[in-house]
């Protein structure tokens, strides 16, 4: 047992897999952690570190087309999670006690979005909304990112919803509880972290979208990251790493909540 | 029954209205004529696709073969390729690492991989082109140092487009393939050894095979996306090579051929069915 050991310990370790690992975390962070850097330069350059400072932050936040566009992007992001995870919560309740075979169909339908690439998702949506008289703006970007958010909010729903103890809900039956009562005082209440992360998953993919959102927002509902693309055109500023260094802390904040989530309930 | 039919009804509905019928409708488009300024006349036309292979004289109205798009196409398959193959070469040893941890540090490790996943695409790919800029870090660290005398041109070349894919989707690569590894039941390797296997030949010869289903699951995620990314080559690539993804794009911006975008997606949407279909029967054949 003890030379398996020692040999099992071997394929565990293998040689420059650790450094590689070290490596992949690195190319992945310092980007992101050079573009934060810089957005507390106090010069104008984004290439010499003349001291820290505020200021583009201060830049930032003096800028109205910017604080729209944030706008716009949180309040969609709201309603798109919000709606995507109300629907995707019936679905996985109807899911969880229908028929395998039932079921395939509608897990292909389900998941179908996540199998699009973007740019198809993008233009077809266009084409869509272009050619049934919806035309472009916001109500037609709530639409499209609700739709493509509701693969992300049922994943960990459903998961939660599987991991529950079906007892508990016969239980309740047992006790006379009706179905609605049941779901308002059983289920529900148990599957909130479920809930919490899939809403949390659906705000930050919608967050994160860019080229649907381009192809969709007319004047006035342009979204943060469409804003800060238009920004590039000049060339990338001490005000773009600004920016774009409170989305980081913003997809930081969010990972953190749902970190903090998954640990309070496993 | 009925109430299940009634829960699924809006989710489903809503994926089925907003992007199934979309999809249906853009390759409805791709057979119709282009209006002038965007949008399309509704008379049949196959111009779409013919002209992705070939170019129409506009005063004999002859076509003679062209190679344009079918190189952008090839392209894009490249990339995504040559991106495929580097984040497996890089993951593969990352997720074995990870899932080799003890369990505390696994899951320190599996957040650090997917914490930058979460952060925005956009945001990613400026960050990857400041370092990468002839005035970036990289590139003044190795001239201070007097490596090289003028700087190396990392960024605005299919060089910095694959570093952009590359980052772009590594953390898809490693998660499946952790999931792997992790199910990996490591007794079979006290099997192998007893048959005389050495490391390397355990490794190729009961490793590998077993992390299949998550080596294919990896490089779908991976190579789908990537052919048709939209940001790294635009903002990493300069503008200055296309790949499908902007091509399309640029039907519906400058350019004004709506037709002739709905076909490039209509292909992309086809070779991603396929691949998809061939997956998932395979995966079927092995499960029974």
């Amino acid at each position: 047992m003890a030379l398996f050991d020692a040999r099992a310990k071997d394929i565990r370790n293998l040689p420059g897999f650790g450094l590689t690992a070290t490596l992949a975390v690195a190319f992945l962070y310092a980007p992101i952690v050079f573009l934060v850097l810089y957005s507390f330069n106090a010069g104008r350059s984004i290439s010499r570190l003349d001291g820290l400072s505020w200021r583009w932050y201060q830049a930032v936040f003096a800028n109205e087309e910017i604080a729209g566009a944030a706008l716009n992007s949180v309040l969609l992001a709201v309603i798109a999670a919000s709606v995507a995870t109300v629907m995707a919560t019936a679905a996985a309740l109807a899911m969880v006690r229908m028929k395998v075979r039932r079921r395939a169909a509608a897990y292909a339908v389900l998941n179908f979005p996540l199998m699009v690439p973007e740019i198809v998702t993008a233009i077809a949506s266009l084409i869509f909304f272009s050619s049934v008289g919806l035309g472009l703006g916001f109500g037609s970007l709530v639409i499209a990112h609700t739709t493509f958010c509701i693969p992300f909010a049922y994943l960990p729903i459903t998961a939660r919803l599987t991991s529950m103890d079906p007892a508990l809900e016969s239980a309740a039956a047992d006790l006379y509880a009706r179905p609605w009562t049941q779901f308002r005082l059983i289920t529900l209440p148990l599957l909130a972290p479920g809930l919490m992360s899939g809403w949390l998953l659906a705000f930050i993919v919608s967050l994160d979208d860019f080229i649907i959102s381009s192809m969709l927002s007319g004047p006035g509902s342009t979204t943060l990251p469409v804003h800060i693309y238009s920004m590039l055109r000049l060339g990338i500023t001490p005000e773009v790493n600004a920016v774009s260094s409170l989305m980081v802390l913003a997809s930081a904040l969010v990972v953190i909540t749902s970190g903090l989530i998954a640990r309070k309930h496993s | 029954m009925k109430l299940h039919r009634l829960l699924l009804a809006p989710s489903l509905g809503t994926i089925l209205i907003f992007m199934v019928l979309p999809i249906a409708i853009t390759t409805l488009y791709s057979v119709l004529t282009p209006a002038q300024y965007g949008g399309v006349i509704w008379k049949p036309s196959a111009e779409a696709y013919i002209r992705l292979l070939f170019e129409r004289d506009i005063f004999d109205d002859t076509l003679t073969f062209n190679t344009d798009y079918l190189q952008i196409l090839g392209r894009s398959v490249l990339q995504a390729g040559v991106a495929t193959l580097l984040c497996l070469i890089i993951g593969l040893p990352t997720a074995w690492f990870i899932a080799t941890r003890p369990p505390g540090q696994k899951s320190l490790w599996l957040m650090l991989v997917t914490v930058p996943y979460w952060v925005n695409l956009l945001v990613r790919t400026i960050a990857l082109l400041l370092i990468l800029r002839d005035e970036g870090p990289i590139n003044r660290a190795l001239q201070s140092v007097g490596l090289i005398d003028g700087p190396l041109s990392l960024a605005y070349n299919n060089f910095a487009i694959g570093l952009g894919l590359v980052s772009s989707f590594l953390p898809f690569m490693i998660l499946p393939l952790y999931a792997a590894i992790e199910r990996f039941d490591f007794s079979l390797l006290e099997a192998a050894y007893d048959l005389h296997a050495n490391r390397r030949k355990a490794f190729f010869a009961v490793v590998l095979p077993i992390l299949r289903p998550g080596l294919i699951a990896g490089g779908l995620l991976v190579f789908i996306p990537g052919i048709g990314s939209y940001l790294a080559p635009d903002i990493l690539g300069g503008g200055k090579t296309l790949m499908l993804g902007n091509l399309i794009g640029m039907q519906f911006q400058g350019s004004r051929n709506w037709p002739f975008g709905a076909a490039l997606s209509t292909i992309l949407m086809a070779v991603t069915l396929i691949a998809l279909f061939i997956v998932a029967r395979r995966a079927a054949r092995e499960d029974a």
